[in-house]
């Protein structure tokens, strides 16, 4: 909300702007609600984080020392919904509204009444998931992915009010990817064509497509939950006629779409600060966007391979594991086009250039390490074990985690109108990674040797790699703090923020001045 | 600004976009009946084919042999003992074989079950045909009784070649507050 002090001058051309928290409440302006999102992802960020440090903590020793069994489900169960569903998604849905309308030369999203909607149901959506820890029985303990039984007949009395903050969250996301397409379909500047646009604006248009081509199924998944445990129906239960397997299909139908819905917008934030810092233009654009495409394509076609050890027929296990590595291409073309941007650019390391280096590197290691799950036969070893965990850990923490922050050191002076402190904003990455690596590295091999994933005590054998992770994890748990830090500094003040305050950077939302006015582009800008 | 020109255009899009998200939430629902079609169909899953079979006119192929496995669990909570006569059985494709399957309710209460089949591999579970069984039916079984319920069948000809072994398993289910009419009526009779 520090944001009010930045941007208050600029509100004199905006009649009646209401002030104080009914500012906050009623705003439509997309600034506004890109700013709620992205604190609110924030401190959804460190509630979750919170949450993981209850598990190392419970794990930095073999045995049960901290908290009992069924608490530590609770903490693994809503540590995952909360990063997914309000710590990494509410954050690029942020950066999607303070920057679509900027890169695309637009006054404002184009529904920007429902776009305050899509915001403010949000907090209702995780009070209600976080008050039901506090239910008699616990709240939800069966993991993100609430596999059936788990969530129907083994689950607590508070299942329901799961099932309403996951409605609540994905009418959310749908009302946001509704207002992502319609903007950019019709609010583009008069030149600004399809293949002008900014890869992040790319990227965000296809994620939205992906949002309404699934939540709706989890949904829909959710509410077969509620009338399996409520209501008496049998969609997953074998006594009436139901199958728990079909769960899992429809789950990863929608879970797997949602882990690229999760990391095609990274793509785009790396896509813009690569080249910045590289004084390069971007290399293969158009292959940038049609990988992107395929990659979301595809997504559809890899659901089982989650769940290669339900017992499919051969044939459909060689299918979903071909499909799987099938993805790797669009993928490498990605990579490589980030690689050959960066050849014989004149490259400075400023922290949002640090963060997408670090993006490229470990998020292909996230992604080598899906290619070795991909692999069927070996999956039924490390299917369910801490190899799982560091893979996915990869991919969201140092893949999309790490975008997220690229692109807050990044456009930060965009929307505070000052500098960050760069020596600080340096620290936090290298403690970041540092941290980062010494908390999800040695998860693999944990996992190699045969740790399984979400139990609370562990063979003795695991004793000392736990406690290296462990130790990783509070300190990188800890850095995040600095984080905090540095933007509430940057946004109270520092050295003033030129309107284009990196002299690689391309784009619209570098010809207005920093910090961006209330109101940008009321009348469309050139594009060349 | 192009705001009067692109609103209505703004509405065209988002009707179709939530008559996508509406569709979309129709398809997750439409999953049900389509994976229910595909595990019948390829057998995915185990799923066997729940229904009276017709006897076996063809040829038994005694060439072969197949080892058929029974196993058998009640589901959590169910107070019953639930188990089959034999283990296994050593049949030639094509030869129809009877099994018992032995329960015991050991309540004191009336109770009536049901028995859900699966089958390992998946891909044998299209060529286990079963001409009588105890699982197409609620199973009655007044306190303290015990019964011996019959399954016939026979192995499909076409049976893979490379197919040696198949599992059939059993999870019988507590269906006293489900229970069929008829069921039911059977139950009130008195004991012979």
């Amino acid at each position: 909300m520090s944001y009010a002090a930045g941007e208050a001058d600029h509100n004199d051309h905006h009649h009646h702007a209401p002030s104080g928290i009914t500012r906050w409440l009623f705003t439509t302006n997309h600034k506004d609600i890109g700013s709620l999102y992205l604190w609110f992802s924030f401190t959804m960020f460190l509630v979750g984080g919170a949450m993981a440090m209850v598990i190392r903590a419970e794990l930095f020793q073999p045995g049960l020392q901290l908290v009992d069994p069924h608490f530590f489900n609770q903490m693994t169960t809503v540590h995952g919904l909360i990063m997914v569903f309000g710590a990494v998604m509410p954050a690029f849905t942020g950066l999607a509204n303070w920057m679509i309308p900027m890169m695309i030369g637009a006054p404002d999203m184009a529904l920007p009444r429902m776009n305050n909607w899509s915001f403010w149901i949000l907090p209702f959506a995780f009070a209600i998931l976080l008050g039901s820890l506090f239910m008699e029985g616990g709240g939800p303990a069966f993991g993100w992915t609430f596999y059936a039984p788990l969530s129907t007949t083994y689950s607590s009395d508070s299942t329901a009010l799961f099932v309403f903050s996951v409605h609540i969250m994905g009418i959310s996301s749908i009302m946001g990817a509704i207002n992502v397409i319609v903007t950019i379909m019709n609010m583009r500047a008069p030149d600004m064509t399809y293949m002008k646009m900014p890869l992040f604006v790319w990227s965000w248009f296809i994620t939205a497509f992906l949002l309404i081509a699934v939540m709706p199924v989890l949904a829909g998944a959710v509410t077969m939950v509620l009338t399996d445990k409520y209501f008496g129906t049998s969609f997953f239960d074998a006594a009436g006629g139901g199958d728990p397997v079909m769960f899992q299909h429809i789950f990863w139908f929608f879970g797997h779409p949602e882990v690229y819905i999760m990391i095609l917008p990274a793509f785009g934030i790396v896509s813009a600060i690569i080249p910045a810092f590289s004084r390069k233009p971007l290399f293969g654009y158009a292959s940038m966007v049609y990988a992107t495409g395929a990659i979301a394509g595809l997504s559809f076609l890899v659901w089982a391979h989650h769940m290669f050890t339900t017992g499919m027929p051969v044939a459909a296990e060689l299918f979903f594991m071909y499909c799987t590595m099938l993805i790797s291409v669009p993928t490498g073309v990605k990579v490589f086009n980030w690689v050959a941007t960066m050849w014989r650019g004149a490259l400075s390391f400023e922290t949002p250039m640090l963060f997408a280096l670090a993006f490229v590197i470990l998020f292909t290691i996230g992604g080598f390490s899906g290619l070795m799950l991909a692999i069927t036969p070996v999956d039924f070893q490390y299917h369910d074990t801490y190899f799982v965990v560091a893979h996915f850990h990869y991919v969201l923490v140092t893949g999309a985690i790490f975008s997220i922050m690229a692109a807050a050191y990044y456009w930060l002076p965009k929307w505070t109108g000052h500098m960050y402190n760069e020596t600080l904003g340096r620290w936090h990455f290298w403690l970041s990674l540092i941290s980062v690596n010494v908390l999800f590295f040695p998860m693999h091999f944990a996992g190699l040797a045969g740790m399984p994933r979400r139990i609370p005590d562990y063979s003795l054998q695991f004793a000392d790699i736990n406690q290296i992770v462990s130790i990783g994890g509070f300190a990188f748990g800890l850095t995040q703090l600095l984080f905090l830090y540095i933007v509430i500094k940057c946004v109270r003040g520092g050295e003033k923020a030129e309107a284009k305050p990196w002299d690689g950077a391309e784009g619209l939302e570098w010809t207005v001045p920093s910090p961006a006015p209330y109101h940008t582009f009321e009348t469309p800008p050139e594009v060349k | 600004m192009t705001d009067t020109n692109s609103r209505p255009d703004n509405m065209r899009i988002v009707r179709r976009l939530l008559f996508t998200v509406a569709g979309m939430f129709a398809f997750g629902f439409a999953l049900v009946p389509i994976y229910d079609v595909i595990c019948d169909l390829t057998g995915f899953n185990g799923r066997t084919n729940n229904e009276q079979a017709a006897a076996n006119v063809r040829e038994v192929d005694t060439s072969r042999t197949v080892n058929v496995q029974f196993i058998t669990r009640v589901n959590k909570g169910m107070p019953w003992d639930f188990e089959p006569e034999v283990t296994s059985v050593r049949v030639h494709p094509g030869e129809t074989r009877v099994v018992n399957f032995l329960a015991h309710n050991l309540t004191r209460g009336d109770m009536v079950a049901q028995a859900i089949p699966s089958v390992a591999p998946g891909e044998a579970a299209l060529y286990l045909n079963k001409t009588e069984c105890f699982c197409f039916n609620q199973q009655p079984l007044k306190a303290g009784d015990d019964v011996a319920m019959p399954m016939q069948f026979y192995l499909d000809p076409d049976i893979p070649d490379h197919i040696h072994t198949l599992t059939l398993s059993y999870t019988l289910y507590d269906m006293t507050a489900h229970a069929t009419p008829d069921v039911l009526a059977l139950m009130q009779q008195p004991a012979d």
